[in-house]
C-alpha cells in the first residue's frame, strides 16, 4: 500500500487526534501558565508558610514523572473521592506538572529584573502590589518568553502521554491505526511529523512573534 | 490515610526496589549512549560541511520537539516491519538515548560557544593538533559551562524512564501496573513509586549540585 492510500484511508483520524492533541497543548497551558505564575509569585513571598507550599509544590512535581504524576491523578485521586474524566485528567496532569517547571521560570525571570527597578519603584511610594503589576512583572516577561517557548514544546511532548490513560489524541489515534494495520513507520511516521510542525511551526513561530510584540511594546525596539 | 495498607506496602516494597533497580540501569546506559552520542552529534556541527551541519541540526531539532514515547514506539515497532526484531530494553535504550543525545548536543554546543574565540586563535597560533586543541584547551574549559545542563538531564532521562513501561520494560512504572492490576490495588503502588522518585532525585540534584561546584574550584574557576 502507497502512502498516498494510507493517507486516504487513516489521515481522518490521524487529523482528528492531532485536534484533540492542540486542545489538550492549549488547556495544559493556560494550566500551566496559571499555575507558574501563582507559585512563582509564592515562591518569592516573604512568609515562610506561603513560600515553604510553592516549594513542596515545585519539588514534588518536579522530582517525579509526569506519568506517574498522570496514572496518579486517574487512578489514585478517585479513590480520595475526586473522579476526573480521562480528558480532564489528561490536561491537568500536564499542566501542573509543567506548571512547576513553568514557577521555577518565573521566578527566576522576576529576580533578574535590575534591583533599580524595586528601589525606583520604592521611592515613588508604590504599593507592592503596584510595583509588582506594573513595574516588575512587565520586564520579567519579556525575561522569561524565550524558556516559555521551550517549555510548551515540552508541554506539547508531554501530552502524548495522555494516550496511556486512553485520550484518543494524535499518539493514541497512531498507535489504533498501527495496531490494526502493522505499517508502523507510516503510522508513527506521520504522528512524529505533525508533532514537528505543530512545535515548529505553530509553536515556536508564535512564541517569536509574541516576544518581538512585547520588546515593542515596552519601547525596547 | 484513606485505606492505606501499611501490611501491603510492606508486601510489595521487595519488587518495586528490585524495579527501581532496572529503573537506575536503565537510566544509566541511556544516559551513557547520550553522553556519547550527544558529543558525536555536537562535533559533527561544527565540521567544514555545510550539508552535515544542516542535517545533523534538523535532525536534532526533531528528535527534541516530538515526544519520547511515540519515538519508543517508533523504534519497537518499527523493526519488525523490516525483519529486525529488537527487544524492549534494547530498542528502549535506543529510544531514549538518541532522544537525550539531542538535548545533550545542545548542552555541548552551548559549552563549546562560551570558550572564548582567543583560546581557539591561540591554538592556532601554537600549531596545535585538532585533538589537542578541543582535549586540552576547549573541552576543560567548555565542560564547566555544560555541567548544569548535563546534570538536569541526567535527572531528566532517569524521570522519564517510566515511558519505557509502554513497550513493556520491567522498570518501576511496569511494576506497579502490574501490581496494581494483580491486587486490585493503587494507591499504595503508584504513591510509592512517586516516593522512589522522590527519594532518588531530590539528593541526586542536590549531589550533583555540589560536584559541579568542587569541579568549579578544581578548575580554579571562581563563581
Amino acid at each position: 500500500m502507497g502512502y498516498i492510500e494510507f493517507l486516504a484511508e487513516h489521515g481522518a483520524r490521524l487529523a482528528n487526534g492531532a485536534v484533540v492533541t492542540a486542545e489538550q497543548t492549549v488547556l495544559a497551558a493556560l494550566l500551566a501558565v496559571a499555575i507558574a505564575v501563582v507559585m512563582g509569585l509564592m515562591r518569592l513571598s516573604g512568609n515562610f508558610a506561603v513560600r515553604g507550599l510553592s516549594t513542596v509544590y515545585i519539588e514534588i512535581f518536579r522530582g517525579t514523572s509526569l506519568l506517574v504524576q498522570l496514572y496518579w491523578i486517574f487512578f489514585v485521586l478517585p479513590l480520595f473521592g475526586l473522579s476526573l474524566e480521562k480528558f480532564t485528567a489528561g490536561f491537568v496532569a500536564v499542566g501542573m506538572n509543567l506548571g512547576a517547571y513553568g514557577a521555577e521560570v518565573v521566578r527566576g525571570a522576576i529576580q533578574s529584573v535590575p534591583r533599580g527597578q524595586y528601589e525606583a519603584a520604592l521611592a515613588l511610594n508604590m504599593s507592592p502590589m503596584t510595583r509588582m503589576r506594573r513595574i516588575i512583572f512587565p520586564q520579567a516577561i519579556l525575561i522569561m518568553l524565550p524558556p516559555w517557548g521551550n517549555l510548551f514544546i515540552e508541554l506539547l511532548k508531554g501530552t502524548a502521554l495522555v494516550a496511556l490513560i486512553s485520550v484518543t489524541d494524535l499518539m493514541f489515534a497512531a498507535k489504533q491505526i498501527n495496531g490494526s494495520t502493522f505499517l508502523s513507520i507510516e503510522s508513527f511516521g506521520t504522528a512524529l511529523i505533525i508533532y514537528y510542525v505543530i512545535a515548529r511551526i505553530l509553536i515556536s513561530p508564535s512564541m517569536r512573534s509574541l516576544e518581538r510584540f512585547m520588546i515593542r511594546k515596552m519601547g525596547r525596539a | 490515610m484513606f485505606d492505606w495498607r501499611w501490611d501491603f506496602v510492606i508486601e510489595i516494597m521487595p519488587r518495586l526496589l528490585w524495579a527501581t533497580l532496572n529503573t537506575l540501569m536503565a537510566a544509566g546506559i541511556g544516559y551513557g549512549i547520550a553522553l556519547v552520542l550527544g558529543l558525536v552529534f555536537a562535533l559533527a556541527q561544527r565540521t567544514p560541511y555545510k550539508p552535515v551541519t544542516m542535517v545533523v541540526r534538523e535532525f536534532v531539532e526533531f528528535i527534541r520537539s516530538t515526544p519520547l514515547v511515540l519515538q519508543i514506539f517508533f523504534v519497537f515497532f518499527v523493526g519488525p516491519q523490516f525483519g529486525i526484531r529488537l527487544s524492549p530494553w534494547t530498542s528502549g535504550m535506543i529510544a531514549i538515548g538518541l532522544h537525550y543525545a539531542s538535548y545533550l548536543s545542545e548542552v555541548y554546543r552551548g559549552g563549546l560557544d562560551a570558550v572564548p574565540k582567543g583560546q581557539w586563535e591561540a591554538c592556532k597560533a601554537l600549531n596545535l593538533s585538532a585533538q589537542r586543541t578541543y582535549f586540552r584547551i576547549i573541552i576543560p574549559q567548555a565542560l564547566p559551562a555544560s555541567l548544569p545542563g548535563m546534570g538536569n538531564y541526567f535527572i531528566g532521562i532517569f524521570k522519564d524512564t517510566p515511558m519505557l513501561s509502554v513497550i513493556g520494560v520491567a522498570e518501576l512504572m511496569q511494576t506497579a501496573n502490574a501490581l496494581g492490576s494483580e491486587t486490585y490495588r493503587f494507591l499504595e503502588p503508584y504513591t510509592l513509586v512517586g516516593v522512589i522518585f522522590l527519594t532518588i532525585s531530590l539528593p541526586t540534584a542536590a549531589g550533583l549540585r555540589a560536584f559541579e561546584a568542587w569541579v568549579r574550584r578544581s578548575l580554579g574557576m571562581t563563581r
